[in-house]
């Protein structure tokens, strides 16, 4: 194979978060439309590399990920020793405006998966007028715990295996093997506690069923796509929020709950006619 | 199905490699039908169908036959792909010190679906 670069440029970003200074990973490819990507829980922003090779989508969109602080490469605030990370509803939408603000961002289409799922709908109900519109990946208005989250963060157990254990099975068995591996491997990657801190707001704070029924779509239109394997955000859960709130929403076959990352080619085939809808609404 | 674990999880020395530092007995239950695995340096080194007294092993999963028959279809039907899709929708049940299980989960969820590859010949 002959060496070669991607087209994606990944740069350090310094800035103020939730009040503290931060230095943050962003990685940006493409032109066009600003589309903000938001990675799952206890991951990075490495699940959209698919998305940031693919020319059908840079050729429109200026496409821009980021590591949330304490993931992939950007740093935990200092003094992240003397507290435990726990995301909450309120923080993960103040540092995506911060974000986006940061970067200096006219309404950019936002897309997130999981807990990125999840804000987007927080964001749909509380910032509609920031966002020219909004991608749900496998959105669930709430999802129950299903296991004791205590096992993600305790030293007699290593945390990136356990991590990378307890998400294995919603990626689609049908995934491609070398795929399935890369999306287990940025959880195992991920600091410890940091998952279980994600999941605070995935499985407890950021429960948003009673409010799913006020978003108002027409002041910013919202799309939901789900890989029907996943069964943490599952597809009835998203069929509900559709029905809810008039979105579109798509059960999308053959994947799971990592779709950008699990298998980018079959996803982009269903990310496609969303981003085209977007760039002629 | 269940008595094909053994061979497949013996044939397949990248799962020994990775369970080498396990010494642990487990049970499976199919509805009443109770079967111990005994896992040495990540080889089953017994396999004992029940019933038994008084069995001693570390965790069990419990599920109905039916919820096994569909979790080991080479590929199995939405929401039986895996053993926490089943605890999810309380079709399985998963008991006991279960600090082995959860300490080396991708290993035993890949001697879980080990009679999988009995389907897929």
């Amino acid at each position: 194979m002959s060496p070669r670069f991607e087209p994606i440029t990944g740069r350090y970003l310094h800035l103020d978060l939730l009040g503290k200074p931060h230095r943050l990973y962003v990685e940006e490819a493409g032109a066009g439309i600003p589309l903000l990507c938001l990675h799952t829980a206890g991951s990075d922003a490495r699940q959209y590399r698919g998305l940031m090779n693919d020319p059908r989508v840079l050729k429109n969109f200026r496409v821009i990920a980021f590591d949330m602080p304490w993931h992939g490469k950007s740093s935990p605030p200092a003094g992240w020793q003397d507290g435990e990370y726990q995301l909450t509803s309120r923080d993960y939408v103040r540092m995506i405006l911060e974000v986006s603000d940061a970067l200096a961002l006219d309404r950019p289409v936002a897309i997130g998966c999981s807990i990125g799922g999840r804000i987007v709908l927080h964001l749909a109900h509380d910032h509609p007028e920031k966002f020219s519109a909004l991608i749900g990946l496998e959105s669930a208005a709430h999802t129950e715990a299903y296991y004791d989250l205590s096992w993600l963060n305790r030293p007699d157990v290593h945390g990136g295996m356990v991590c990378a254990g307890v998400v294995s099975g919603l990626v689609a068995p049908v995934a491609p093997i070398a795929e399935r591996w890369e999306t287990l491997w940025h959880y195992m990657q991920s600091g410890p506690g940091v998952f279980k801190g994600d999941l605070h707001f995935y499985m407890i704070d950021g429960d948003i069923r009673s409010r799913v029924g006020e978003i108002d779509i027409k002041r910013c239109p919202l799309f939901l796509l789900t890989g029907e394997y996943d069964y943490s955000c599952t597809a009835e859960a998203t069929l509900d929020i559709a029905k809810r709130t008039g979105a579109s929403a798509t059960i999308m076959k053959g994947l799971g709950h990592f779709p950008m990352s699990e298998d980018p080619e079959k996803f982009v085939s269903y990310l496609l006619p969303v981003l085209e809808k977007i760039r002629s609404q | 199905m269940i008595d094909s674990i053994p061979k497949h999880v013996n044939a397949d020395a990248n799962l020994v490699r990775r369970g080498r530092l396990i010494d642990t007995t487990f049970m499976i239950a199919i509805d009443d039908a109770y079967t111990l695995i005994r896992i040495e340096g990540g080889r089953v080194t017994k396999f004992t169908p029940g019933p038994f007294i008084t069995p001693d092993y570390s965790f069990s999963l419990r599920a109905s036959r039916s919820v096994w028959e569909k979790f080991w279809q080479p590929l199995p039907p939405l929401g039986f792909t895996d053993v926490f899709a089943l605890v999810k929708q309380k079709l399985m049940r998963v008991e006991g010190d279960i600090h082995p299980f959860m300490a080396n989960l991708l290993y035993f969820k890949d001697v879980i679906a080990a009679p999988r590859k009995e389907g897929a010949r």
